[in-house]
């Protein structure tokens, strides 16, 4: 199993995102660069599970997103911990949009 | 063994489920069905409360600062504590503080300065190190991470694996063996999360959504000798009785758990109807409920007298081992059952059911596996020259 975030990144747009299904699980949105912009999950109460997400994110016309990728997972709550402390390995902090995470409060994962 | 509260206990049992229920439980409607902390505010706004009730720390020993409370009555604040969604593994999401790490209070003065005190005033967490790729049931044979003298520091390699919450943990202590096979050969360290050489590789996705498992590699890790808890070769050693003691509330925490599924199977088969009539009026259905009842009353029955036997100084080995095998197989299932009476609403993430069934099914394997309590209890039965 590979820890990091491994789906094919898809354009984020209306069209793709009306194909995705209702479950749960974690997604990434991504600049034309392939940076990651943020990392979220549709989690328990959201509405339509992933698709219902990337729907209110698509709605939200964040600066800069132009493609997504999702991974279906029902351990959603700590696979977004996992994915935010790789990335905050990575980076030495958290992708731009992620404003919604206290850093000072996640903890370290360096997947090497 | 007298069963009846005192008009203490009353009163703390009282206040703590007033505090569940009006605190807890309502914040848990905002909350993701997975969560297993709260956001800092609110975290710090009931700690607050819980230390005006004098019941914060609850494991820490009265010599350290810790209220001066029982094992009954520490029982009985536990089966309290777990009666919400989170309930299980994050009791009251952890406001009520207390001693994750109850081998440290084993430590020299020195390392109580350096990693005792500042984890019983909640500034620092804590991981145990314990399990491996190798095997967790039986850690003194299975134990292959090896360390090895270095002048005044031990070099350590090795993997381990199912670490509860390593990634947001400060220190921990690592069992490595520094010696031959067997339990005199292992001994306990006490490591630091950013000391190079110890990575998190990885969370283990697991059914548990609270303090979730995590993998860790340790590469050429450098540990002081000053940082051995205990002595070389004891870490097996150490404060047994006071894992036996923490197993207890351990227990308990299943009960509560059973007693809210319980509690909400009873009022959903009086309103629900089927074929033109109550669940509740059905057999099929009361026996259920009436098994609930009994398993309920058993968990109850096995916990207190364990910690009954504690409280009075007797052995309590095998009843704290009983009390845990009990408690995880039989809230399991009462949640079951529970469960069934909802219908599909049982398995839905709109009720608090499913994640405590997920999480139940871990009480069975964590902290020692059902097999493995049955184990301690039939060694203690046939006594010692069996293996
Ligand atoms: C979510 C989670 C969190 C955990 N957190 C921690 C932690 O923080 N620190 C830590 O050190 N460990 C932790 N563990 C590890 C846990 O303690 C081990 O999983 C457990 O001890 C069993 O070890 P094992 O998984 O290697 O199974 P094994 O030892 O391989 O055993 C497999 C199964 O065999 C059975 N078995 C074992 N011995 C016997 C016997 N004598 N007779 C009959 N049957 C037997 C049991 O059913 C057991 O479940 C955690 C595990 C989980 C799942």
């Amino acid at each position: 199993m590979t820890v990091r975030l491994s789906k094919p990144w898809r354009p984020f747009d209306h069209a793709t995102v009306a194909t995705l299904t209702g479950h749960l699980g974690v997604y990434e949105l991504g600049n034309t660069a392939g940076d990651v912009l943020y990392i979220g999950a549709a989690g328990g109460r959201s509405r339509f599970g992933l698709k219902g997400q990337l729907m209110d994110r698509l709605a939200a016309d964040l600066d800069g997103a132009c493609c997504f990728r999702v991974e279906v997972n029902m351990a959603y709550h700590s696979r977004r911990i996992e994915l935010l402390e790789i990335y905050l390995n990575d980076h030495g902090q958290l992708p731009i949009y992620n404003t919604d995470v206290d850093e000072s409060r996640l903890g370290r994962v360096r997947p090497g | 063994m007298d069963l009846a509260l005192t008009d203490e206990q009353r009163l703390i049992i009282d206040q703590v489920r007033r505090f569940v229920r009006e605190e807890i439980i309502p914040l848990e409607d905002d909350l993701d069905p997975d969560a297993d902390e709260l956001p800092g505010e609110q975290f710090e706004r009931l700690v607050a409360i819980v230390k005006d009730m004098g019941l914060y720390g609850l494991d820490t020993p009265p010599e350290y600062g810790g209220p001066d409370i029982d094992l009954v009555t520490r029982s009985l604040i536990a089966i309290e504590c777990s009666q919400h969604r989170a309930g299980l593994y994050a009791p009251c999401y952890y406001t009520f503080g207390g001693a994750r790490q109850a081998q440290l209070f084993e430590a020299t003065e020195e390392q109580k300065q350096k990693y005792l005190y500042p984890m019983l005033r909640g500034e620092k967490r804590v991981f145990f190190g314990l399990s491996e790729p190798s095997g967790g049931s039986d850690p003194a044979r299975a134990i292959q991470t090896r360390a090895v003298r270095d002048g005044d520091d031990w070099i350590l390699n090795g993997t381990k694996l199912w670490i509860s919450g390593a990634d947001r943990a400060d220190y921990g202590l690592l069992f490595a063996r520094t010696g031959g096979p067997g339990r005199s050969g292992v001994t306990a360290f006490i490591v630091e999360t950013d000391w190079p050489g110890f990575n998190i590789a990885r969370i283990v996705h697991t059914l548990r959504s609270a303090k979730y498992a995590t993998e860790i590699h340790i590469d050429n890790l450098r540990v002081p000798h000053a940082n051995i808890l205990g002595s070389e070769g004891g870490g097996f050693a150490i404060a047994n009785d006071r894992l036996s003691r923490q197993r207890i509330p351990y227990a308990a925490e299943c009960i509560g758990v059973a007693v809210k599924a319980n509690e909400m199977a009873v009022a959903y088969s009086k309103i629900r109807e089927t074929f033109g009539a109550a669940l509740a009026s059905r057999q099929g259905i009361q026996w259920m409920l009436v098994e609930n009842e009994i398993d309920i009353r058993m968990m109850r029955w096995l916990v207190l007298d364990a910690a009954f036997r504690a409280d009075q100084g007797e052995s309590f080995r095998t009843e704290s081992a009983i009390a845990k095998l009990q408690c995880a197989e039989l809230a399991s299932k009462v949640i079951d059952r529970s469960m069934q009476i909802h219908g599909g609403l049982g398995v839905a993430k709109d009720l608090p059911l499913e994640r405590w069934f997920r999480e139940m099914r871990i009480r069975r394997i964590g902290e020692g596996p059902s097999e493995v309590q049955k184990h301690v209890i039939a060694r203690d039965i046939l006594g010692a020259g069996l293996r």
